[in-house]
C-alpha cells in the first residue's frame, strides 16, 4: 500500500525552529537523515522531498485554453506544505508510525493519506 | 527496416527468451547453491547470467543446452564475485570443505526448496514477494519494480535486505521436508499476494511489464506438480485459474472494470474454468478441506452459471458458512451476508449488516456501505441507497470501483 505523508509547518513552528540552538537544529536534521536511511534500507521509500519556501509557489490555472500562472500564494495559509514522503508499506499502522517520527509531528502537522489504486472488485 | 520495427522485433525476441529463461532460473540457482551454498552471491550470479543470456542469445542464437550454459556462466560469475571480496576467502575455504552434494534431486524438489527459502518467516511480506519473483520467478529487479509500480531502487533494496536477513537467520538451501511442510502455507500466501498484485497494479504500458498474475499461476502450478496431494495448493491453483478465467470480461471496450454480475460470460475462458473446477472438485473430495479450496469452490459456482441470474446462491451461502467456521474474517462475514441477501432477500441481509458492524474491523468500512446501498436499492429506498453508495465511493481506495459506485448512485431515480 502506498501512502503519502504530508508535512506542514506554520509561521509559529518556523519561529520555533529558528530559535532552536544549533545543536538541537542539527539533531532535528539528523532525525530526518536517520529516517530516510531506514526507509531506504527497508525498501519502503518511494520518494521524499523538502519543499522550497511557500513564497516560491506558482499557482497555475487554465481557462478557455489559456494558461495563467500567478506567483506566490493568494493568502497566507495557516499551515503550509513543507515536505512529502511517498512510502510503500504493509499496513496503515506502519505509515502512521513513520509519520510520528517526523519532527514536525511535534510542532507542526503531519498527515497520512492512502493513495488510490486500480484494484478490481472484490468478488 | 525502420527503427521502430527493429525495436519491436527485438522486443518480441527478448519476450520469447524471457519465457524460456524464467522457468530455468530456479534450476540454475539450485545447481549453484548445491555447489557454493551462499544464497546472496549465487542469486546475484544467476541474475547476471540471465542478463547475459537476454543480451547474447538474440544475437548469437539459443545454445543447445540453455540450462548448462546458464550454470556455467553463473558459476564463473559467482567465483569472480567471490574472489573480488577477499574478506570472504576464509569462508570459501570452509565451504569448499563441505560434504559433496547427496543424491540427485528432481527439479520440482529444488523449486519447492527455493520457494520455502524465499518465503522464510524472518522476511516481511513485501520482501518475500520480491525475492520469490526474482529467485524463483527469474524476473529482473527492473521487471519487479515495474510490476509493483515502485522505483527500481526500492525493489532492489527489498531484495538485498531480504537476502541479508536470510543470511542472518542462518537458513540454508536444504530440503528438510518436515520443517518445510509447516511453511507451505506461507508460500501459498505469497503466491496469492503476487496473483492479486497483478490485478491491482494494472496500469501503464502493460506490453513491457512482467505479468505477476501469470507468474503466480506458473509458480503455483509447479508447486502443485510437486505436492499433488496437498488440497490447499490445488485449491489455490484452482482459485487463480477460476478468477483469471474472467480476465477478458473484466474490462469493457472503454477499459473500465465490469463487476461480476454484469460481465459478458461468453468472454470467459472455458478451458481455465474446466481445469479449475476439476482441480477443486478433486481436492475437496480427497484432501482435508481448507480456505483456498472453499474460495475456489465459490469461484467455481460463479463461473459455472451461464447467466448471473442462474448463480446458485444457496450453494455459495453454504460454502461461506463453512469458510466462516474454518477461517473467519471481516471480509468473509461481509461476503456471506451478500450471499444471504441473494437467498433470503434484502431485509434479512440488512439486519445482519447491523450486527456485523459491531465488529470494529467492519465498523465504518466502505464495503459495508456498498453492500448496504445495494440491498437498500433492492428494497426501493433510493435516497438511503444513494447516500450509502456515495459514502462508500468516498472512502474506497480503488479508482475503478469508485467510478462504479458513483455511477450506481447517479443511476438511481
Amino acid at each position: 500500500m502506498k501512502y503519502l505523508i504530508l508535512i506542514y509547518d506554520n509561521p509559529a513552528s518556523q519561529d520555533v525552529w529558528r530559535s532552536l540552538p544549533r545543536a538541537q537544529r542539527l539533531a532535528g536534521l539528523a532525525v530526518y537523515a536517520n529516517l530516510n536511511e531506514e526507509l531506504m534500507a527497508s525498501g519502503e521509500m518511494i520518494v521524499t522531498a523538502a519543499l522550497a519556501d511557500h513564497s516560491l509557489t506558482t499557482q497555475v490555472r487554465v481557462s478557455e485554453g489559456r494558461t495563467m500562472s500567478v506567483d506566490g500564494p493568494y493568502a497566507e495559509a495557516k499551515e503550509m506544505l513543507a515536505g512529502i514522503y511517498l512510502v510503500d508499506c504493509d499496513t496503515h499502522e506502519r505509515a502512521v508510525e513513520i509519520a510520528s517520527r517526523i519532527p514536525e509531528a511535534e510542532f507542526g502537522v503531519v498527515e497520512v493519506r492512502p493513495t488510490m489504486d486500480l484494484s478490481a472488485f472484490q468478488e | 527496416m525502420t527503427g521502430r520495427a527493429v525495436e519491436e522485433t527485438a522486443d518480441h525476441r527478448s519476450a520469447d527468451i524471457g519465457g524460456l529463461l524464467r522457468p530455468l532460473a530456479p534450476l540454475v540457482l539450485s545447481a549453484l547453491l548445491r555447489r557454493f551454498a551462499d544464497f546472496d552471491s549465487c542469486e546475484d550470479a544467476v541474475q547476471e547470467a540471465l542478463l547475459a543470456a537476454t543480451q547474447q542469445w538474440p544475437v548469437g542464437g539459443v545454445p543447445d543446452n540453455p540450462k548448462g550454459w546458464l550454470i556455467t556462466v553463473a558459476s564463473r560469475r559467482r567465483i569472480e564475485l567471490w574472489r573480488s571480496d577477499s574478506a570472504r576467502r576464509r569462508r570459501e575455504e570452509t565451504a569448499a570443505l563441505a560434504p559433496p552434494p547427496g543424491q540427485r534431486v528432481s527439479d520440482s524438489d529444488d523449486t519447492l526448496t527455493l520457494l520455502l527459502l524465499c518465503c522464510h518467516p524472518s522476511l516481511t511480506m513485501s520482501s518475500q514477494v520480491a525475492l520469490t519473483l526474482r529467485a524463483v520467478g527469474g524476473l529482473s529487479t527492473v521487471e519487479i519494480a515495474r510490476a509493483f509500480l515502485v522505483p527500481e531502487a526500492t525493489a532492489a533494496q527489498r531484495i538485498s535486505r531480504a537476502k541479508l536477513r536470510i543470511r542472518a537467520s542462518g537458513a540454508r538451501f536444504e530440503a528438510s521436508a518436515d520443517v518445510a511442510l509447516g511453511r507451505v502455507t506461507a508460500v501459498l500466501q505469497v503466491l496469492y499476494l503476487i496473483f492479486n498484485e497483478g490485478y491491482t497494479a494494472t496500469s501503464g504500458p502493460s506490453l513491457r511489464r512482467a505479468d505477476p498474475t501469470g507468474e503466480a499461476i506458473r509458480l503455483t502450478r509447479q508447486l502443485h506438480e510437486r505436492l499433488p496431494d496437498d488440497g490447499e495448493v490445488a485449491g489455490l491453483l484452482a482459485l487463480m485459474l477460476l478468477t483469471d478465467a474472467r480476465r477478458a470480461a473484466r474490462t469493457d471496450d472503454d477499459g473500465l472494470l465490469v463487476p461480476l454480475a454484469e460481465q459478458r460470460r461468453d468472454r470467459w475462458d472455458a478451458t481455465a474454468i474446466a481445469e479449475g473446477a476439476a482441480l477443486v472438485t478433486t481436492a475437496l473430495t480427497s484432501a482435508p478441506i481448507g480456505p483456498f479450496q472453499l474460495q475456489a469452490a465459490i469461484a467455481a459456482v460463479h463461473d459455472e452459471a451461464v447467466h448471473a441470474d442462474d448463480t446458485d446462491w444457496a450453494e455459495i451461502l453454504a460454502l461461506y458458512d463453512l469458510l466462516q467456521a474454518l477461517a473467519p474474517g471481516p471480509m468473509v462475514t461481509l461476503n456471506r451476508i451478500v450471499a444471504l441477501g441473494m437467498v433470503q432477500g434484502p431485509a434479512a441481509a440488512l439486519t445482519q449488516l447491523e450486527t456485523a458492524e459491531d465488529d470494529s474491523a467492519l465498523s465504518g468500512h466502505h464495503r459495508v456501505d456498498a453492500v448496504r446501498a445495494h440491498f437498500l436499492e433492492q428494497l426501493g429506498d433510493h435516497d438511503a441507497a444513494r447516500r450509502h453508495y456515495r459514502r462508500a465511493a468516498q472512502r474506497i481506495l480503488s479508482l475503478p470501483e469508485r467510478q462504479y459506485l458513483e455511477a450506481r448512485a447517479a443511476a438511481l431515480p
